[in-house]
């Protein structure tokens, strides 16, 4: 018998609904609802009591209503009146209503939660699921408040029904994640956990969910269900396909609990106990082995659950990556799935090999793989696998099938689908340049990326060839001989036509003695593409001419006549109005040896962090980056210092994206001025186009908005090419026009031309040697090179600090034009406020300049400012960049607490996220005084007498900042056997915990 | 987790709609609306996994789905369910309905919205995985129904 007979329906719901079936237009139904609403609050409002058959009847209706997208904001009352009732279809009834329209801050609730409370202590199971039903679906933190305590007790009560403990674990798992501080295991956890071995099989799935996600968050407390369930797994591996009768589904031996229970397994790593270990391996094994025998059932449900349960013995598998004949069956297997003919294994197959690719055992064997995957890429019917194809070619990438995987990802990108098209661009041009040895290679994928996607490729993409051909002398005859033949095409991308400007506008010299090439013919290549360029192009292009000038003074004439132009000289767009009246008056006043200097090629760009990498984890989520590119990242952004003016630029633009929206940023974004200044040299200041090198100091005033040079010669910006963040060098020294520097700093930093204009010095890599000898100290020499000698000095309390940089100057030569600035790049603009003093700008020989750094910890921070020093000596330009040991510890205030009290904060701070653990190799000996200095000197107080193991240290202290203070306790346990440490942070923030594990573990 | 259980048929009409987060309804009904969108334009014959749409979490969820006749069951879930359990899941969830219904089709579900809800709760609950033996869920079910008729007799 079907258990709901078609007979039994409410009569006025099916005429409702078929009414408004039969409505011909939108407004007929909201006619025909707005009718029945008015009726069912009538007959709600009404005086007669209405019978329970009604009430179900007007509540249909209501759901049916609010299903259509129609809101419902009566009856809410009246549902909440059914649960009190004692007949089973009113109270259900009622239930369904508020589960399905009270949404979690309902005035309502404690009305609501006074009905579950009776139905929770009436000890009949149909009621008391239907209130947990209503717990978890609400899930609200009055009801967290309410009922936190009673639904563990109902859990784990021997006289509970087996449903109705399905019901309380996922109740408590919900309440969980709703207010999990209200929920609090405790005293429950060790029979929570036996719950694992109940008979009935729906309670251990259940109450899998509930344990893996309490296991996220404190993994201690529930480590003793790992043999449990490898226990309970193998038994269901090994069963015969009828012992668990209605959890056998389709012939698989509960496949849905299998998943459950391989998911838990993966929130630790593999177990310790050898023996099960052994018998985790022998489940993983069969798992591997059933996968190779024939089907039982040629229905698709059997191969899917068989399927589910081996996807997430290989994730387990390879989340252990420590059984590397495991891993490489698992790859194997994988291996098959990506040829099978249902779509979705090939797509689990892509995806999970994507994991699978960044374990060192089995890279090499994922790589095998490589002609399938590009297959996929190339006949896949469906987008979604197609992406799972790219994703893992990015994955499997390395230098040895790079220029395959480029290749096909190119040829792909011609017919790729719309959505996935910016993303291909962008790994396509992450891969060209991390595995580039070649960089003609480079040059030419990025120009085929142009030419194949233009419209995708976003800024960042043509910034970064432009950078690397800068910074690459070998390959910048040929990018421009390439680009010049691209631009030959009728019809190119405008991107091609900036990247073309820019490296003809540098390099175009080194083409010129090709007669086919001529400086002529480049200048009229390029200006037949102007007119049909949006207008940053067409300054860029400007400024690619003015550069020509320089380059090839036969074309000045050309090239004036064109600037002369009323179509450029009284452009409408001010921009372009201004580059052609400041490149015309150049041109015609400089003489060539000034238009020489001022013109000068572009130097060297500092190395960066690729915004396009950047730009991609935006898309992606970090989950989904090769972790060596994570790496690198790391590395480049440590070395990434440039100098910078920190005070000036806390208001420069922070993100990559606004870059070109600022190339024409109006003049508001500037911070007010302390001294008025000539508004046509603000303007020129703006335009961020005109190269202007440090020589420049040394022009008289070309034009009649002069300030311009006088100023420009000492604020000068960086390329920021790569907008990951503005790099401004200043000059305290600078002549007459130094007062009003920081203003123009800053409005060049608000402005960065898409033509970049020149750094006067190459800035070099970021001195960093001495960096963690500062960590537990605060005194010494930071940095010394054959002239210069960095000492410190420093001292802090709570999120403030004092250092005093001593500079030393060991030649006999006076240091002419001595500037210090300390830079804060980033995000810790906005972490750490470094004001520094300033200081005199000549340092005699022998002599010693002292310069004071107020410091404020404004929130916790990870990277390090950057000291920038610029002098002359003799008559070169000296150009030193150190990393400044301002690290999170200094802000700690040690704390002192007892054995009892430490353990207490040690398990509240038990959130997986809030413990940061690193075992690590011994680089000094170990000395038990030494190492206690070290802890101390780290700031936090070393708490004796504390751990149980005497040979372990501990120590607690509060990281102050200015928003918050952070609680952090440290364990240390040396194992001097095997020369290794151990360390744990457990603070209340993942990135402090983070922070002082990295900087305290590179101690030891 | 399962974040939504969205039923709508080939004209993106909906049949039953249940989310175990909270949206406001228009978020709610505009989540239809795209999930519907993103679902109905693709073939048959691909695979029955893609990226969520922008409303519901984008790609931090995956929508997992199964075309039956002239409804579309659509489960929207977060990266802890397996892709697989969640497909064998839909399965469950229909054969019972068509237990329930006897070959069941769209009319039940827009006649029986009721019914399908407590069949679902049966076996979902707060977006986890409650039960997915179908003789237990049928068993459920059928004592509900023996209550509601006791009572309506009473």
């Amino acid at each position: 018998m079907p258990a709901v007979s078609k007979g039994d329906g409410m009569r006025g719901l099916a005429v409702f609904i078929s009414d408004i079936r039969n409505c011909k237009s939108k407004e007929a139904e909201i006619k025909r609802i707005n009718k029945e609403l008015a009726n069912i609050r009538s007959k709600f409002k009404g005086d007669k009591a209405l019978d329970g058959y009604s009430k179900k009847k007007y509540v249909c209706k209501l759901l049916f209503i609010f299903l259509l997208g129609h809101d419902i904001d009566f009856g809410h009352m009246e549902a909440v009146n059914l649960l009190s009732s004692n007949k089973y279809t009113e109270k259900q009834i009622g239930y369904l209503f508020i589960s399905v329209l009270v949404n979690s801050n309902s005035d309502l609730i404690s009305l609501i939660n006074n009905a579950i409370k009776n139905d929770l202590s009436s000890r009949n199971p149909t009621f008391m699921n239907l209130a947990l039903h209503c717990i978890a679906n609400v899930g609200s933190r009055e009801m967290a408040e309410a009922f936190a305590a009673e639904v563990p007790r109902i859990l784990v009560a021997g006289d509970t029904m087996d449903s109705v403990k399905q019901s309380a674990a996922l109740c408590l798992l919900r309440l969980n994640r709703t207010s999990p501080d209200l929920v609090l295991m405790g005293e429950w956890t060790a029979r929570v956990v036996h719950l694992l071995n109940d008979q009935h099989l729906g309670v251990v799935t259940a109450a899998t969910s509930l344990i893996t996600t309490l296991a996220q968050k404190s993994p201690e407390d529930f480590k003793t269900s790992v043999s449990l369930a490898v226990a309970r797994l193998s038994r269901i591996v090994s069963s015969a396909s009828t012992d668990l009768q209605d959890y056998t589904y389709y012939f698989v031996a509960a496949p849905w609990l299998s998943v459950k229970l391989l998911r838990l397994l993966q929130c630790y790593p593999p177990p310790e106990d050898g023996a099960i270990r052994g018998r985790l391996t022998e489940c993983l094994e069969t798992i591997l082995n059933k996968a190779q025998e024939p089907p039982k059932s040629k229905k698709v449900q059997h191969s899917n659950a068989k399927n589910a349960v081996l996807f997430e013995a290989i994730s387990l598998i390879i989340h252990h990556d420590s059984e590397p004949t495991l891993l490489v069956r698992a790859c194997n297997q994988l291996g098959q799935f990506l040829q099978h003919r249902e779509t979705n294994l090939r797509y689990l197959a892509l995806e999970s090999m994507c994991t699978l690719a960044s374990s060192e055992f089995s890279h090499e064997a994922v790589k095998t793989h490589i002609e399938t995957v590009i297959n996929a890429l190339k006949s896949e019917r469906d987008v979604s696998v197609r992406q799972r194809a790219v994703d893992l070619l990015y994955a499997m990438c390395d230098r040895s099938n790079a220029k395959q995987i480029v290749a096909e990802m190119l040829s792909y990108l011609e017919t790729a689908d719309y959505s996935i098209r910016e993303e291909i661009v962008l790994k396509v041009a992450i891969l060209a340049e991390k595995y580039a040895v070649d960089y003609t290679w480079y040059v030419d994928t990025i120009l085929n990326l142009i030419r194949f996607a233009g419209d995708y490729v976003s800024d960042e993409v043509w910034y970064r060839v432009i950078q690397i051909v800068i910074n690459r002398d070998e390959v910048q005859g040929y990018a421009a001989k390439t680009v010049f033949e691209a631009l030959q095409a009728p019809a190119c991308h405008e991107n091609l036509v900036k990247v073309g400007g820019y490296i003809l506008g540098e390099f175009g010299n080194l083409i010129a003695g090709d007669s086919r090439s001529s400086p002529l013919i480049q200048f009229d290549l390029l200006h037949s593409k102007f007119h049909l360029c949006s207008v940053p192009t067409r300054a860029l292009l400007l400024s690619a001419y003015i550069k020509f000038i320089n380059l090839f003074p036969e074309v000045k004439g050309t090239i004036q006549e064109v600037l002369r132009s009323d179509s450029q000289l009284r452009n409408a767009d001010v921009e372009l109005q201004q580059r052609a009246v400041e490149y015309l008056r150049l041109s015609s006043i400089a003489s060539t040896d000034i238009l020489a200097t001022v013109l000068e090629e572009m130097p060297p760009f500092p190395e960066r962090e690729s915004s396009i990498l950047a730009k991609l984890k935006r898309k992606k989520g970090p989950g989904n980056l090769h972790p060596d590119l994570d790496e690198n990242r790391k590395e480049r952004s440590a070395n990434g210092g440039t100098a910078d003016h920190s005070s000036t630029t806390s208001n420069a633009k922070s993100s990559p994206l606004s870059f070109v929206g600022d190339l024409l940023a109006p003049a508001s974004t500037a911070p007010p001025t302390n001294r008025p200044r000539p508004v046509s040299s603000s303007y020129l200041l703006q335009a961020p186009l005109t190269p202007i090198p440090l020589q420049a100091s040394a022009v008289p005033v070309l034009l009649s908005a002069g300030p311009l040079f006088q100023v420009a010669a000492s604020p000068t910006p960086s390329t920021d090419l790569l907008g990951l963040g503005s790099t401004i060098t200043t000059q305290n020294s600078a002549p007459p026009a130094s007062k009003g520097t920081s203003l123009l700093v800053d409005v060049f930093s608000e402005n960065i031309a898409a033509f970049p204009v020149e750094t006067p010095v190459a800035v070099g890599p970021v001195a960093d040697e001495n960096f963690s000898r500062f960590v537990c100290k605060n005194n010494g020499v930071l940095y010394e090179n054959q002239l210069l000698q960095i000492g410190l000095k420093s001292e802090f309390r709570q999120n403030l600090g004092r250092m005093y940089v001593f500079f030393g100057n060991k030649t006999s030569t006076q240091f002419m034009n001595f500037a210090a600035s300390v830079v804060c790049q980033d995000t810790l603009q906005a972490q750490l406020n470094v004001h520094a003093k300033p200081a005199d700008p000549t340092v005699d020989g022998g002599a010693q300049l002292q310069q004071i750094l107020n410091i404020e910890c404004m929130s916790d921070f990870v990277d390090a400012p950057v000291l920038n020093i610029q002098f002359r000596y003799g008559g070169t330009l000296q150009n030193v960049a150190v990393k400044l040991p301002i690290t999170l510890n200094k802000f700690f205030q040690p704390t002192e607490m007892t054995s009892q009290d430490f353990f207490q904060r040690w398990k509240q701070l038990g959130a997986p996220q809030q413990e940061v653990q690193k075992i690590f190799k011994a680089k000094h000996s170990m000395d038990t005084e030494v190492t206690k200095a070290k802890i101390m000197g780290f700031g936090a107080a070393l708490l004796d007498g504390v751990d149980p193991n005497p040979s372990n240290f501990v120590g607690a202290g509060v990281i102050h900042t200015k928003t918050t203070q952070v609680g952090c306790l440290l364990r240390l346990e040396p194992n001097t056997q095997a020369q290794m440490y151990r360390l744990t942070l457990r603070t209340s923030r993942d990135t402090v915990s983070q922070r002082l594990c990295d900087l305290l573990s590179e101690q030891f | 987790m399962i974040k939504a259980i969205l039923i709508f048929n080939n004209h993106g009409k909906p049949r039953l709609s249940k989310f175990y987060e909270h949206y406001s309804e228009d978020t709610e009904q505009q989540i239809i609306r795209e999930t519907f969108h993103l679902v109905s334009k693709r073939d048959e014959n691909v695979c029955n996994f893609l990226e969520g749409g922008m409303l519901i979490g984008g790609s931090e969820n995956k929508l997992i789905y199964r075309h039956y006749a002239t409804l579309y069951f659509v489960f929207c879930v977060d990266s802890s369910e397996s892709e697989l359990g969640i497909l064998d899941l839909i399965q469950v969830f229909v054969e019972t309905l068509d237990k329930c219904f006897e070959n069941v089709c769209e009319l039940d579900l827009i006649f029986h919205v009721d019914k399908v809800h407590n069949i679902l709760a049966e076996m979902v609950m707060g977006g986890m995985v409650l039960e997915t033996n179908m003789n237990e869920i049928i068993t459920q079910v059928d004592a509900q129904n023996k209550m509601e008729k006791s009572e309506v007799r009473l």
